[in-house]
């Protein structure tokens, strides 16, 4: 379970999808890198992912972990947006007979889980059919 | 002069028909089917909160305004359902949408007009030049308690409205707010269900303060009901707007389009300002658009707005409200529908 200064910190990736770019060899990093993997080099610029992408592989969810409990069975999927970035995520709001490998999905913001009645409430991005 | 420069609306795909709600509880699917002119209604995922809902509705409104959302200066969120006791949902929005930190936030709470209220105040402040651009939404995933009328109609949605001074889509030509102290609808601290007064929601609170609100604004406009091409009142069931209506002298035909309740139920908050996208969705440049709401307590706010030719260009960017009613739509059993809305108790 994240605590509240580990949610904080990735509020830039998970509420507005913020990514960086190597200014040297072009790769871009979600979440950003301080250093890239590749050159070695510490120079980015700030860029955003795109919010539209197709499916590139999926599951079924049906034993989930506890903070997932409620929502299982759910789908889990492989995104490739339409910058070529790919991320996981869950796949909602897609009745499962739907789902296909190449179906195209955008982003939504849902809540991803939250801490018990008592804790703070975890948002963040999903994947729902165009 | 100020208005409208984006919309956008955001309903939630899951329904419950009313025959599903009557069988659980024994009563009469026809009769209130006919009593509160209601099919189903939205229900949120478990996922979906007052704070998503205003994000999807904030982005669309974004999309339509195609401004720079850094610009915004004030960002509101009116709901009776604020996930958090304490902490503020306008927070969530504000950084979602990339608007922080240079940016004014608060909640606003005030039954079913709370999305009215952040409206009229994002207005003002862009009236008065103390904000470039203001962000007001209306959202709401309201509860009835089980067994209880509003059960049948309490429902989810969410409606953002971005109001600035260039590159208008819909001139803010008056505004008027008509409250009274009128005890008709409350929840208290730590109540998870809301309690009400019956029929005294009626001819006191609902007819009395949109009626107020409607000829008030009428007459500090210099209007007449046959000026409007579109009425949106609140709708927390499908007879009341139509019945307000006759008593402030519309037409069936000036209320429909924005009528959305049969279908969605009642959003609270985002019912009138939802029926208000639904309105633009369709209007012309130079249609005249009223809007009155209404929150129990009591209070009625309204707006007339003057839609101008900007509106041809904006409304295709994003999904429109009854494009959004019909799409997409999972109809839930009671059983499902109890553990979404976190009806069931379970062990600890």
């Amino acid at each position: 379970m994240p605590t509240p200064s580990r949610y904080w910190r990735e509020i830039p990736q998970r509420y507005r999808f913020e990514a960086n770019k190597c200014k040297n060899c072009g790769i871009v990093f979600f979440p950003p890198r301080l250093i890239c993997p590749e050159c070695k080099k510490r120079e980015f610029e700030e860029t955003k992912l795109a919010e539209k992408g197709k499916i590139l592989t999926y599951t079924i969810i049906r034993v989930p972990p506890r903070q997932f409990v409620d929502q299982a069975p759910y789908a889990v999927g492989i995104v490739e947006l339409d910058d070529g970035v790919k991320l996981t995520a869950q796949i909602v709001d897609c009745d499962f007979e739907d789902l296909k490998i190449g179906l195209k999905v955008k982003l939504e913001f849902r809540k991803i889980f939250d801490e018990g009645e008592a804790g703070i409430l975890c948002y963040g991005y999903k994947f729902v059919p165009e | 002069m100020e208005g409208i420069i984006g919309y956008g609306a955001y309903i939630p795909r899951n329904r419950i028909k009313v025959e599903e709600i009557a069988k659980v509880w024994g009563a009469d699917a026809p009769s209130y089917k006919r009593g509160l002119m209601l099919e189903e209604k939205s229900v949120p995922s478990p996922d979906q909160d007052t704070i998503t809902m205003s994000v999807e509705a904030s982005k669309r409104a974004l999309k339509r305004s195609l401004i720079n959302p850094a610009d915004i200066g004030a960002v509101y969120i009116g709901s009776e359902s604020h996930p958090y006791a304490v902490k503020p949902s306008g927070t969530v929005l504000a950084e979602a949408i990339g608007a922080t930190p240079e940016v004014h936030t608060a909640d606003f709470e005030f039954a079913c007009k709370a999305g009215t209220e952040g409206m009229f105040v994002a207005l003002s402040l862009v009236k008065a030049g103390e904000v470039k651009y203001g962000l007001a939404v209306g959202a709401d995933t309201s509860q009835g308690a089980p067994g209880d009328a509003l059960e049948y109609s309490a429902a989810a949605g969410a409606a953002a409205f971005i109001f600035g001074r260039d590159n208008i889509i819909a001139k803010a030509l008056e505004t008027y707010s008509y409250t009274t102290d009128t005890p008709d609808f409350w929840r208290r601290e730590y109540q998870y269900y809301p309690q009400h007064g019956g029929r005294f929601t009626g001819d006191p609170a609902y007819f009395k303060h949109i009626v107020g609100a409607g000829k008030g604004i009428m007459e500090k406009a210099g209007m007449k009901p046959s000026d409007f091409n579109y009425v949106i009142f609140h709708q927390p069931n499908g007879k009341f707007p139509f019945r307000v209506g006759k008593m402030l002298g519309f037409e069936r035909e000036q209320i429909e389009p924005g009528w959305l309740v049969n279908k969605l139920g009642n959003t609270y908050s985002a019912s009138s300002p939802l029926g208000l996208t639904a309105s633009l969705d369709i209007s012309e440049p130079g249609d005249k658009i009223l809007i009155v709401s209404y929150g129990s307590g009591a209070g009625s706010d309204a707006f007339i707005f003057e839609v101008t030719e900007r509106i041809e260009k904006v409304r295709d960017l994003a999904p429109k409200t009854r494009e959004l009613l019909e799409k997409n739509k999972n109809y839930l059993e009671y059983g499902e529908y109890a553990k979404f809305r976190k009806k069931i108790k379970k062990a600890v």
